[in-house]
């Protein structure tokens, strides 16, 4: 198979601590140019160097241009722009299309920046809602059954898992519970108080089944990535992560046309990764999976192939998934307990692998993480990105 | 004028390809499309989804089906369902095989299985809009 050959690299990332009230406003330019200057000056690049941008919206760009006004902004000469929309996908899906563009020679070295700041009230009014829009099959035959927003979607995946499988509430909330202990060492995650099974079994019902503490709480935060080619990342400050292995798959938006509720399209893109990095599960330090809810990632475990269909309950209950533990996963604490920056919400999981592969992880760091698997999902169990990493 | 939610919004805006749709279930029919091939699909579409056919006819269906999946909203959803938690939202397999969602009613939601028989009722939450929902068959 064709694909990556490894190549391209992630030389330096930044990150917002995730916040639940914000102390400052942003217009969305503003974010990312300082996004922009801590992540080069984290890779000890140059703004002049930057020549590609993988990124988000901002409001104020509208829903076009985005990447004339960024280029604009920040200064530079973009040779290959892409605004990525992927849901929570998005970051991985930008981190591949930068490895795909650097290696096909379109660019040297591209800027990944998504965030989700708080605005400055708009005085020109025009808040429309976000996502009821005319003509959308979703907005036309979901939203009038109260078919809106993520929770009860991810409630109806899991209610159909559990009814082909079986899953207990108690191995759903054990995913919680190790990746809170995973944030009480990281000072950026939002929630660091330790928590139990009972604690996330007492959380109120939100959707049957899923509980408060198994639902991502929103905030407020952002984050970049550098990735750029082999020649320039030798020149970098910290160590390169190659991009050795990636995939993509989008099959639906609504739940309703999910074509299989528990066999997810995760698996179309993380099959593609391993076939292309040449490497298995065993082979990974690290496992950075998106976590909007606690089945997210139990059905991630599954589909990406660290455990088998319908284990995923048995696998989370028999591994210690914490920074101390055999099966180190979401370090940071996952968006669960890190935080949800919106769209921006996948990004952490790409930062903090990065952080580990450069040893800069304080006390959760690993004794070795040479090799990452990173995954990120978007909407409702639909956008699907895999990206694995390598150390040099 | 709704019989099953305290609240009407949000209401469905039809387009000119819908509008067969809802114009049916104003009459209280559940209708699909059919193409040439034989493919029948949920919702509205100007193409077949299985084989971009743009020959379609609109059939009344049978208004039968099973809950495919659900969940139980005990907080809600959107503001609109603030006064009608706590709610059943399935996802409906119907008799001739599309999948849709909606409100499952007439029913304790403590109740509510997977795979319990369902049949549309439709409720008139507008002039011109009635909303299929499901109750036990």
């Amino acid at each position: 198979m064709g694909g990556l050959r490894g190549d391209a690299a992630i030389v330096g990332i930044a990150e917002f601590a995730p916040v639940r009230k914000p102390d400052r406003l942003w217009m969305g330019l503003e974010g990312y140019a300082e996004l922009a200057r801590l992540a080069l000056d984290d890779a000890g690049l140059k703004l002049s160097d930057v020549d590609a941008m993988m990124t988000g919206h901002v409001a104020e760009a509208g829903p076009m241009f985005m990447p004339g006004h960024l280029a604009e902004y920040l200064g530079i000469e973009s040779h290959f722009s892409e605004i990525v929309d992927l849901g929570g996908a998005a970051s991985a899906g930008a981190v591949l299309r930068a490895a795909v563009a650097i290696e096909a020679g379109m660019c040297e070295t591209a800027l990944c920046i998504f965030h989700t700041l708080p605005r400055p009230q708009n005085p020109m009014g025009g808040n429309q809602r976000w996502g009821r829009n005319w003509g959308s099959p979703m907005t036309e035959f979901d939203y009038p059954y109260g078919a809106i927003g993520q929770n009860y979607a991810y409630a109806i995946i899991t209610n159909r898992y559990a009814h082909e499988y079986g899953l207990t509430d108690e191995q759903r909330a054990k995913v919680a519970v190790d990746q809170r202990t995973n944030a009480t060492v990281n000072p950026k995650a939002v929630f660091r108080t330790p928590i139990d099974i009972d604690d996330v079994l007492n959380s109120p019902m939100i959707v049957d089944p899923l509980r408060m503490l198994e639902i991502v709480m929103p905030c407020f935060g952002g984050g970049a990535v550098v990735v750029t080619s082999k020649e320039r990342a030798k020149k970098a400050k910290n160590r390169p992560a190659y991009i050795i292995g990636g995939g993509e798959n989008t099959t639906h938006l609504s739940v309703t046309y999910d074509p299989d509720m528990t066999h997810t399209p995760i698996k179309a893109a993380a099959d593609r990764a391993w076939a292309m990095a040449g490497v298995k599960p065993k082979d990974i330090d690290l496992a950075s999976l998106y976590d909007c809810y606690t089945i997210t990632v139990l059905l991630t475990l599954e589909d990406t192939g660290f455990c088998g269909k319908g284990e995923a309950g048995k696998f989370v209950e028999a591994h210690d998934m914490t920074y101390k533990g055999d099966f180190p996963m979401n370090t940071h604490g996952g968006q669960l307990s890190f935080g949800q920056a919106g769209i921006a919400g996948g990004i952490s999981h790409i930062t903090e692998a990065y952080l580990q592969m450069t040893g800069r992880a304080g006390d959760r760091q690993l004794k070795r993480c040479d090799t990452v698997f990173v995954h990120g999902n978007g909407g409702l169990m639909s956008e699907q990105v895999s990206l694995i990493l390598r150390g040099e | 004028m709704p019989k099953y939610r305290k609240g009407t919004e949000p209401v469905p805006v039809p387009t000119p390809i819908s509008q067969p749709f809802w114009d049916a279930a104003k009459q209280h029919r559940l209708t699909l499309q059919r193409c040439a091939n034989g493919h029948m699909f949920y919702y509205a579409r100007s193409h077949c989804p299985k084989c971009l056919s743009n020959e379609l006819t609109w059939f009344d269906a049978s208004g039968k089906g099973t809950i495919y999946s659900y969940t139980v909203a005990r907080r809600p959803t959107s503001p609109e369902f603030e006064q009608d938690v706590p709610y059943v939202i399935g996802v409906i397999e119907l008799a001739e095989g599309p999948r849709m969602t909606s409100l499952v009613v007439e029913m304790d939601p403590d109740a509510v299985k997977i795979g319990t028989p369902v049949q549309v009722v439709f409720d008139d939450v507008s002039e011109a809009i009635a909303l299929p929902y499901f109750r036990p068959a």
